[in-house]
């Protein structure tokens, strides 16, 4: 255990603050009742986008080196890790034995406890839920110095608050996941061109596979939202022609391609991401196509480029993603027609369908979710005339997605108002009453909770 | 509390709480979003004026303050960071004085010292000091576009500007790494009740300008601004020129 002053920023590169970092190497190093006054957060990979896994001028604890597979029932699929263990190391030891994850997000550079704090999503959202939905059990260090064993059955309360709770009920150290068997690592996968947004909102909504998403052509207000559908399912041993050779149960290798380390600001322009999109559009078969995928290039094609995010240069950028229920569709448009608008280019906008409602934090409900990642500009760039008018723009579409019953998603969030936090998520003073029993003393703090007063 | 992505803050202390350049920048930052203000300054009738004309939007409050009284600063700051983490904290405190004033009557040329240099090194300290614990936050100093070379016709002031000018940009180096950060801001003329009667000088800008200069500088996290920006190239040519053809500008 060491600790060590940092600072700490989101993953999308918004403003850092500093914190008093433990680095976590065994579960007692995680002691949130002893937390000083600014109060303590655990953090994973930093993959959340915003302010969420940081605690300006408190502590810090790093779980990441909390790593290792404890225990793994090979028969039942249940594997029992240390919070701190990526998704990445998981399927290394998982996969071979022929199980997967059941839900996973878009990276998997993500720790099980970050997983677990954010009830992450996936492509398969619609059909098999939210991360914590397959969580049987996990050991939470309590604010009040407990090592608590909690599971949806016998302690639903504290299980669904820390299930989305943002890492503010305290340290998860250890959790138990039920997976899904797979034959082979191998997707199989069908692709199809979108005509315009309409199109890609009934091809997504008549889809079944496991999973699908789409992605969106939105850096160019006349193509009206075209995309492109990508869906599919685990590839079972007899989807494979028989010329594949044995050993397919193999779990993806980390990427050999980086992004520099200082990337300039502002190349992320306009011009490149249309014609980017033009050429990403192309690419895609005119017809619907069934083809064969590796299973990184299918579930984490972010994942390709490690550390992308620097692409976006020293101001960084923004994810705006958000979820409307059914019914709801114009606002989807709405969203989708002022971002190819301006002011900022829309560089890469995913959109899903999601299915049933996890803790009252969770981000899910049954509807469609999209995701818009806008690159922000440098700050040599004449005084960036163009934030102000984005803040304006994503208030006011936070308006919308507030009045037909929607909300912002908090791992991604850096700028959501308070007072539309609390309209968006109704069930706060819940999550809220069970979060101040665990935490009487105030030890739990992050950014992302002083910025929306979720403690208060 | 704390910065959010597109720069839009939540909390400001304005030290100088009548200032109108202090004011106007306030009013910039609660316009960007800012939910609550602390007016700290000694003129209690002048306060609640302001605070008035701030609200109903954000939530004011007001706590004296005197510049000069150095042995009340940590008590002031430490009673405004106790109620909740401050986002920016705006020095606003200045006072313009008559060069001739200072130069027949030293003890004048003395308190210039004291309102635009001792007493800002001490609350300025004292603030830093809170905004290092808290792990984040924006000190703005307003300093003048006079600290960058004495003139003949106002160096007791421009002497003071330069010395917090100095100080500044020094602390600014000291808290890289600590979350919080310095805005040293050098406007050129401001039109306010300090300069009025003065004759205008070139590149003249109204308080609003200062505050749109400082809101924007906050949101980008930048160390030091000019207003107007012109002003920076202009002074890069200045403070080069032969003394003696300095000495003969008028203005």
């Amino acid at each position: 255990m060491t600790v060590e002053q940092r600072l700490l920023r989101g993953w999308a590169g918004g403003p850092p603050t500093r914190a008093d970092v433990v680095t976590v190497t065994d579960d007692d190093d995680a002691r949130p009742h002893r937390a000083p006054s600014r109060g303590c957060l655990p953090r994973g990979l930093g993959r959340s986008y915003g302010d969420a896994a940081q605690n300006a001028g408190g502590l810090v604890y790093d779980l990441t080196g909390l790593t290792g597979v404890r225990r793994f029932d090979t028969r039942r699929g249940l594997v029992t890790v240390a919070a701190g263990t990526s998704i990445a190391q998981l399927l290394r030891v998982v996969v071979p034995q022929g199980w997967f994850p059941a839900v996973t997000p878009g990276t998997r550079w993500v720790t099980v406890g970050g997983a677990i704090a954010a009830d992450v999503h996936g492509k398969n959202h619609a059909r098999d839920g939210g991360f914590c939905r397959h969580v049987r059990t996990f050991v939470l260090a309590t604010p009040t110095g407990e090592r608590r064993t909690v599971t949806a059955h016998h302690d639903p309360e504290v299980f669904w608050a820390t299930a989305g709770g943002m890492g503010l009920t305290g340290v998860v150290t250890e959790a138990t996941l039920q997976l899904t068997p797979i034959q082979t690592t191998v997707m199989r996968v069908q692709i199809e061109r979108t005509a315009d947004l309409d199109d890609t909102l009934a091809r997504l909504h008549a889809c079944d596979d496991r999973y699908a998403a789409a992605w969106l052509d939105l850096a160019d207000s006349r193509r009206g939202g075209r995309g492109i559908l990508s869906s599919g399912d685990h590839a079972r041993v007899d989807d494979l022609p028989s010329t594949t050779p044995g050993g397919v149960l193999q779990a993806p290798s980390a990427s050999r391609w980086s992004a520099p380390a200082r990337f300039p600001s502002g190349m992320i322009r306009p011009s490149l991401v249309r014609g980017f999109n033009e050429l990403y559009y192309r690419a895609a078969p005119e017809r619907p196509r069934q083809r064969l995928e590796s299973l990184a290039g299918f579930l984490y094609p972010l994942d390709a480029v490690r550390d992308w995010n620097r692409l976006y240069g020293s101001r960084g950028f923004l994810q705006y993603q958000i979820v409307v229920p059914f019914g709801a569709e114009d606002v989807v448009r709405t969203v989708a027609e002022r971002f190819s608008a301006g002011p900022a280019t829309p560089a890469l906008a995913v959109l899903k369908r999601l299915g049933s409602r996890g803790g009252p934090l969770s981000f899910p409900l049954p509807g469609w979710t999209l995701s818009v990642d806008l690159p922000l500009r440098g700050h040599r760039v004449p005084r960036n005339r163009d934030e102000p008018e984005l803040a304006s723009l994503l208030d006011e579409l936070d308006r919308r997605v507030l009045q037909a019953g929607g909300r912002v998603y908090l791992a991604k969030d850096a700028r959501l108002r308070r007072e539309v936090f609390h309209a968006m998520y109704p069930r706060w003073a819940d999550w809220r009453a069970v979060q101040a029993r665990l935490d009487p003393g105030g030890r739990m703090r992050s950014d992302l909770g002083r910025r929306l007063e979720l403690l208060a | 509390m704390v910065t959010d992505a597109l720069g839009r803050i939540q909390s400001v202390l304005l030290l100088g709480g009548t200032s109108e350049i202090g004011l106007a920048t306030v009013g910039a930052l609660v316009a960007r979003g800012a939910q609550r203000v602390i007016l700290a300054g000694r003129d209690p009738q002048g306060l609640e004026r302001a605070a008035t004309q701030l609200r109903p939007g954000p939530t004011v409050a007001v706590a004296p303050f005197e510049v000069t009284r150095t042995d009340e600063h940590a008590g002031t700051i430490d009673a405004v960071f106790e109620a909740g983490d401050v986002d920016v904290v705006v020095m606003a405190v200045g006072t313009l004085v008559d060069q001739a004033d200072c130069e027949a009557h030293p003890a004048v040329a003395v308190h210039a010292g004291e309102v635009n240099f001792v007493g800002p090194l001490s609350v300025c300290l004292h603030a830093a000091r809170r905004l290092r614990e808290q792990g984040h936050g924006t000190l703005v100093v307003i300093s003048s576009v006079a600290a960058e070379r004495p003139r003949r016709v106002n160096f007791v002031y421009g002497a003071t500007k330069a010395g917090l000018d100095a100080f500044a940009r020094g602390l600014s180096d000291a808290l890289v790494g600590t979350g919080a950060s310095v805005l040293v801001v050098r406007p050129g003329f401001v039109r306010t009740r300090m300069t009025a009667g003065l004759p205008e000088a070139p590149f003249a800008v109204d308080p609003e300008d200062v505050a749109r200069a400082v809101a924007s500088g906050v949101a980008s996290g930048r160390t030091v601004v000019w207003v107007p920006p012109a002003l920076r190239p202009v002074m890069a040519v200045l403070r080069h020129l032969p003394r003696p053809l300095f000495r003969r500008l008028r203005r």
